[in-house]
């Protein structure tokens, strides 16, 4: 994100040339119309498809619009209803539930598998070929294929191993489904994070840890006070953007559960969604409002905290 | 397609001897294999860990090739006996494969050179012209989107796009290329920061214009960055499932992602052709990759740094 505020430094202070090969009044005549050229329906279509759905959802959250016809302005009412909604709270109560989870489970198998695969290991290209693809597979059908698996294979595997507990599909059970949707969107998404792991671990230096060999310290050790210190800001980073990204959950929930048993598995993105169906257009978009508030809180202090940090 | 199953560990550690010497003449440091032993236990723990990835895939793989009886017994570990590919022609006959196919592909395709050419045009004025306030505003506004995501925009977009005879596989293009935009820009900018401006203005005194100093020099350039931006935006559009299912409104017109669905609704029990219908829909992005993946991984990973 930090590179957000590097470009000036080409435009301005072209490195590497001595000052006398540029005489400087020639080195900028008038702005080239080309460029406005190459800018232009990139602005246009952007504004068209981005900036005015976005304005038009603001503005209808203040009206009482079931997303045709006639409507009527009242004020600030959805949000105020909103925030007595138990659907609503117990959507986000959910959502922001899982998307913790999710944060700390792939994180941890990320950083351990990108420690792993950065080690003196056999077939290194083979495993990270084969750990990286979950990334290109769609996360609808992926989750099709878990919920066959959460429903048919891990119950039967129980049964006749005696399981006890797991013989029931945990996607049956209102209180442990959510369980199913926190192990499959961290099994799609832990490659990323191990692919920024991995990125951050090629920056420490291998002598630091020769260093300490010698000294004696364990592996534990070396993690703890060499590996972890160093590499923080990667933890930061893939921490905020994981939350972030899992806040926004959706298609791997319509594929395991379709937010059941009930309504205890529907995220904040599903209440959304539902929006056309149920006529409570300008409630969702209140809710939308309000989420994308909540999206773009974490956005800044995720600017606000990498932005010492050159590296990213 | 059956490049996954050939990975299990049998597999995986035949091809080792070849791969790891692959890998060690790519490393940067000059490591002295001799002195340095590999570490076994770290491998098979990694090999193991990999099982869970290829797990999914394994079941896919061995429902997809059972027969109907076979398959509705829901023993997913059994290999198929006998094996049969009648689940594939049910399946291709149930989705009409190659219609969703195509209109899959035709979007994608449309995304990744729409994404390429249109963020690479912009980053490339924005970036030769950063001094002028207007182009400066222009990049934070395109990269603001970075913070809106489609559930808040989808309403919306499904009105507008309504309104305006895009409810088709088009408008879904346009809609990806637009979210795709910001982290493009972002990447391209943050590359044409390190190309030296002495290129182009060499170009330039033979003569060029702007445009073509751009598609002649600086464009050919930016191949290594186009690449990653075009991988990420091929992932994202081809797998998507969330906005064609919300914006096209002719169910004819359905990506392939999208028509999986039928199998939760109408054939949910008929597993051995569901599960050839995955298989035969998750396939071209794994074959891709695994042809590719060395190329993939790399811009992978410049992407997810930055």
């Amino acid at each position: 994100m930090t590179t957000a505020t590097t470009p000036p430094r080409t435009a301005e202070a072209p490195t590497g040339v001595s000052p006398r090969s540029r005489p400087a009044p020639r080195r900028r005549p008038r702005t080239d119309r080309v460029y406005l050229w190459f800018l232009l329906p990139t602005l246009v279509l952007f504004t068209l498809s981005i900036t005015m759905p976005a304005a038009m959802g603001i503005f209808y959250s203040f009206t009482d619009s079931v997303g045709f016809g006639e409507f009527n302005f009242v004020g600030l009412n959805n949000y105020l209803v909103m925030f007595s909604d138990p659907a609503i709270l117990s959507s986000y109560g959910f959502t922001i539930g899982v998307a913790l989870c999710t944060v700390i489970l792939v994180n941890v198998v990320a950083l351990t598998l990108a420690i792993g695969l950065t080690s003196k290991i056999r077939a290194k290209t083979a495993l990270r070929t084969i750990f990286v693809m979950p990334m290109v597979v769609s996360g609808i059908i992926i989750a099709f294929v878990f919920q066959f698996i959460f429903a048919n294979t891990v119950p039967a595997t129980a049964q006749a191993l005696q399981l006890g507990v797991l013989e029931e599909s945990i996607l049956a059970d209102p209180d442990l489904a959510w369980i199913s949707i926190v192990l499959v969107t961290a099994w799609q998404a832990v490659p990323q994070a191990m692919l920024i792991y991995i990125a951050g671990l090629m920056t420490v230096p291998r002598d630091v840890y020769e260093a300490s060999a010698i000294d004696g310290a364990s592996a534990w050790k070396q993690l703890r006070s060499i590996t972890l210190p160093l590499i923080s800001g990667f933890v930061l980073i893939n921490v905020i953007i994981g939350f972030k990204d899992f806040l926004g959950t959706y298609e791997i929930i319509v594929g395991l559960t379709d937010g059941g048993p009930g309504t205890s598995t529907r995220s904040v993105a599903m209440t959304i969604f539902s929006g056309f169906d149920n006529g409570d257009y300008a409630y969702q978009m209140a809710n939308s409002t309000i989420f994308f508030l909540i999206t773009l809180t974490i956005a800044l202090i995720q600017l606000r905290l990498t932005r010492g940090n050159a590296r990213i | 397609m059956t490049l996954p199953t050939t990975t299990i560990p049998g597999g995986a550690a035949s091809t080792t001897p070849r791969r790891s010497t692959d890998n060690s003449r790519r490393a940067a440091l000059p490591t002295s294999r001799r002195s340095d032993r590999h570490r076994w236990g770290t491998t098979v723990l990694l090999m193991l860990g990999a099982l869970t990835v290829i797990l999914p895939f394994y079941v896919t793989i061995s429902m997809a090739f059972k027969t109907g009886e076979q398959a509705v017994e829901g023993e997913a570990f059994a290999l198929p006996a006998p094996f049969s590919v009648e689940g594939f022609s049910t399946a291709w006959a149930l989705t009409d494969f190659p219609r969703a196919f195509t209109i899959s592909i035709l979007i994608t395709l449309a995304t990744v050179i729409g994404t390429i050419l249109l963020s690479a045009m912009a980053s490339y004025a924005i970036s030769r012209n950063w001094e002028k306030k207007a182009y400066r505003w222009a990049f934070y506004y395109l990269l603001a989107a970075m913070f809106l995501p489609f559930p808040v925009l989808a309403l919306s977009q499904v009105k507008l796009t309504g309104m305006v005879e895009l409810a088709n596989p088009l408008g879904v293009a346009l809609l990806h290329i637009m979210f795709q935009i910001s982290f493009s820009t972002l990447l391209f900018t943050a590359f044409l920061r390190s190309l030296p401006a002495e290129l182009e203005e060499s170009a330039r005194m033979d003569g060029a214009s702007t445009a073509g100093a751009f598609w002649r020099i600086v464009f050919p350039l930016m191949a290594p960055m186009s690449a990653t931006v075009g991988i990420f935006a091929f992932l994202k559009s081809w797998n998507d499932f969330m906005m064609p299912s919300l914006i096209i409104a002719d169910p004819s017109l359905q990506t392939l992602p999208v028509i999986q669905e039928i199998f939760q609704t109408q054939f949910s029990n008929n597993y051995h052709v569901s599960f050839a219908s995955y298989l035969m829909a998750m396939a071209p992005a794994i074959i891709a990759y695994v042809i590719s993946q060395r190329w993939v991984l790399s811009g992978l990973t410049q992407g997810a740094v930055k």
